[in-house]
């Protein structure tokens, strides 16, 4: 028998409004894009088919310049050539300062987040970010020759809701519109996973420059199910360069002085010593250094055994981190089918054996560990662009670390715990303490330990506008919803009253809202009326589309779901926005488009409620 | 919200967790934001909320405690606050015994065996919890409610044994 594809309202996208989705690996030390041509995966080269781009940005009174020049030219001018800048986001700089010490930068001094002295102006991580992704779209467009749509970019499965918002926030600065943060260790399990319709458990190991990730995954018919994570976001391949750099040091009997002028050197000896150890056993060099004002010569030597012996307690670390994660997923060393290595630092030889001894099996390394998240990222992409409409993939991620409120006593108290399926809400009851009480501070954190001080601090909110009654009397319920990116929303309501409280956030960490306008404003100063013909284009599309969808709802719902007048009203709004596409203003079509949208609400709320019942009964029948 | 009809179960103490971890993939499917990724901001909004709602209740549902607690407050039965401590004498008793065992336990094996006792003291509560729970009768109600604060306690227990394992192992 023949069936019949019968097409979901608004999924039919006509053949030649194909969309371009890209996939984004934004690096501590390299970053990568990635789309779909013909079905396949690749990520994108630049025009001297180059696919990474070094994440380093060097600033000159002239130029911003991303990339390869920038890394090579490094040691030229330290001071302005930010590298590892994924390392600050989310940050403070004591944070980055306590781990990573002699950093060649000049910082403003006395604020709290780190923002860079450069020719450039004062710069914060968000900024110098969106400079590579601005990079990493200009490539993709070129490459492709058509504009992009829309990109998913990765983050470390270990970033806490500040990192994740500043990636966020820088993509949203380079104009890039964001499908969705997904998990590094993720996206690699899904270039992997659809290749070779894997069914099983899968561990994810993910050694990069700057971090440290691992996932226990279960696949099963489509459905990547995160069970756990852990790791650590200040651990990577780095530190190993660190490692070698401070070995070095130490054998010339450098003075620390003379270590931090020469600090970009060592750095740069350690790294190659690190990449040539892959496949050597032993290895020596001459670099040139600046001692006393003088450039002088010196020979440096280190062996595999010397280097493995250096990083055997990181490593350690890291498979340390994997019991951790296998433990909190609940399954045993055993029933887990592959592991999949991802990131450059994978390559190291110790790393390899260290962590296939430890899962007793052969780990999977056929996809480039350099790319094989990228890959993941853009496939991701292709579908949530909506290219694939008939795609069974679904991507359950879970929330990294804890998230709970500060209680008396300086005392945390955990509201949502870590591996928590996302995206989630828990709501969570207050009282007044005083009579009259108008306001209330409550204090958000993230992470696993006990105590305020212990957790990273995510912002503050005071509740205000609540209505004055006896101490104890006044309950708000304030609900936590964490989203699919990992990204926490707060809401909050008097329930006796059914006043809803208003809620001032006061990020901890990263931008105000406020501040982000500012810089979109700034970078767009000069395309002001660009983007106003944009602005009524986009209305316009916009308004064509709820107008679509909506038709096709009324005609499969409006007669079960709605009463006459509801019926009524919904036409007469969507008359008033086809008037309003016609003429020229952006602000009036966004208002028709709001009006709709309001007025429609209930019935969407009763498609969804209908759509969802049948689902469930058809289950039922299936069952029986 | 009642999570036994979102999820199209019988409100009753007894799950088919079988049947619920279907159910749940089922409405995964149906409203995960990635479903949305192109559609309006009031579906996206409206969708977001749902499958968050949807993945609490899940959670709600899985754990013996939450859903006994979830069954009475569906049952229109108030739970007293946290704070109200267990008024059995007996109980009190035996939990301190419990942490005096947890206290000597200092090695992989004796913490083992404290799992294991704790893991069996686990499973008769919830048995106890699920006859007390068949009916809906304001005492049975009452009782299950006690019952569930000590159900509550064994959980903690049983984490903290694990804590003390965990710490032995790294």
């Amino acid at each position: 028998m023949a069936l019949l594809q019968i097409a979901e309202p608004g999924q039919s996208a006509a053949p030649h409004e194909r969309k371009i989705g890209i996939g984004i690996d934004l690096g501590t030390t390299n970053s990568l894009v990635s789309a779909v041509r013909s079905g396949q995966c690749t990520t994108l080269a630049d025009e001297q088919q180059r696919h990474l781009l070094p994440s380093v940005v060097h600033y000159s009174s002239e130029s911003i310049d991303v990339g390869y020049h920038a890394r090579d030219n490094s040691n030229a001018d330290p001071k302005n050539t930010i590298m590892s800048v994924k390392r600050f986001m989310g940050r403070t700089l004591k944070d980055v300062t306590s781990h990573w010490g002699n950093l060649p930068y000049e910082f403003v001094e006395g604020s709290e987040s780190p923002r860079f002295v450069t020719p450039q102006g004062e710069l914060n991580p968000v900024q110098i970010s969106s400079h590579i992704l601005t990079a990493l779209k200009v490539r993709a467009e070129a490459s492709l020759g058509e504009e992009v749509t829309g990109a998913v970019i990765t983050v470390p499965a270990y970033f806490d809701d500040a990192q994740r918002q500043g990636t966020k926030d820088a993509a949203k600065l380079s104009g890039l519109k964001v499908l969705r943060l997904l998990n590094e260790p993720t996206a690699a399990a899904i270039a992997y996973g659809l290749d070779s319709q894997e069914e099983g458990l899968i561990a994810v190991y993910d050694l990069g420059g700057g971090t440290f990730d691992v996932s226990i995954l279960r696949l099963n018919k489509g459905v990547f199910e995160v069970l756990s994570t852990g790791g650590d976001s200040a651990l990577g391949g780095d530190d190993f360069d660190h490692k070698i750099a401070q070995y070095f040091a130490s054998s010339l009997g450098l003075s620390e002085q003379e270590q931090r002028h020469n600090h970009r050197r060592l750095m740069n000896a350690g790294k190659a010593a690190k990449e040539a150890l892959t496949d050597n056993t032993d290895y020596t060099c001459q670099i040139s250094l600046l001692i006393d004002n003088e450039e002088v010569n010196k020979n440096l030597s280190i062996s595999l055994a010397q280097f493995n012996e250096l990083i055997a307690d990181l490593v350690h670390k890291t498979t340390r981190i994997c019991k951790r994660a296998l433990k909190d997923a609940e399954v045993s060393l055993d029933e887990v089918n592959s592991i999949v290595m991802v990131g450059g630092s994978t390559r190291v030889p110790l790393v390899r054996t260290e962590v296939s001894a430890f899962f007793n099996k052969e780990v999977l390394t056929s996809i480039d560990p350099d790319k094989v998240v990228a890959i993941g990222a853009g496939i991701q992409a292709d579908i949530l662009v909506g290219n694939k409409p008939d795609s069974d993939m679904l991507l359950l991620d879970v929330l990294p670390l804890s998230l709970g409120i500060e209680t008396m006593g300086g005392l945390v108290e955990k509201i949502i715990p870590r591996n928590t399926t996302i995206p989630v809400a828990k709501a969570q009851e207050f009282t007044t303490f005083k009579d009259g009480q108008t306001a209330m501070m409550v204090h958000v954190l993230q992470g696993e330990r006990e105590l305020v001080e212990d957790c990273r601090s995510l912002a503050k909110f005071s509740l205000s506008g609540i209505p004055p009654m006896t101490a104890g009397a006044a309950h708000i319920r304030v609900t936590f919803q964490v989203d699919a990116d990992g990204l926490l929303n707060v809401t909050a309501m008097e329930k006796s009253s059914g006043v809803q409280a208003e809620i001032q956030v006061k990020p901890s960490y990263g931008l105000e809202e406020s501040e982000i306008l500012n810089m979109l404003q700034s970078s767009v100063q000069n395309a002001k009326q660009d983007m106003q013909a944009r602005m009524l284009k986009e209305q316009q599309v916009e308004a064509s589309r709820v107008l679509e969808a909506m038709q096709s709802a009324l005609a499969e719902d409006g007669d079960e779901l709605l009463s006459p007048e509801e019926r009524k009203a919904i036409d007469n709004s969507l008359f008033a926005m086809v008037d309003a596409a016609k003429m020229g203003d952006a602000d009036a079509i966004k208002k028709a488009i709001e009006a709709v949208d309001k007025l429609s609400q209930a019935f969407a709320a009763r498609r969804m409620d209908k759509s969802i019942q049948q689902a469930l009964a058809g289950h039922s029948v299936d069952d029986i | 919200m009642n999570y036994f009809s979102l999820f199209n179960l019988p409100a009753a103490f007894t799950v088919d967790l079988v049947q619920l971890k279907q159910h749940y993939q089922t409405l995964q499917k149906m409203t995960h934001p990635d479903r949305f990724a192109n559609a309006s901001e009031q579906e996206k909004r409206m969708y977001l909320s749902k499958n968050a709602q949807i993945n609490d209740a899940y959670q709600v549902l899985t754990s013996p405690v939450s859903r006994g607690e979830h069954l009475l407050s569906v049952r229109g039965f108030t739970l007293v606050g946290e704070q109200e401590t267990v008024g059995d004498v007996n109980f009190l008793m035996q939990q301190m015994e419990w942490r005096e065992d947890l206290e000597a336990a200092n090695d992989i094996a004796a913490l083992d065996a404290l799992l294991a006792s704790n893991a069996a003291n686990l499973a008769a509560q919830e048995e106890k919890i699920a006859g007390l729970l068949k009916a809906d009768t304001e005492q049975d109600n009452a009782s299950a409610a006690d019952e569930l604060r000590k159900m509550k306690f064994l959980v903690k227990l049983a984490s903290e044994i694990q804590a003390k394992i965990d710490a032995i192992e790294e």
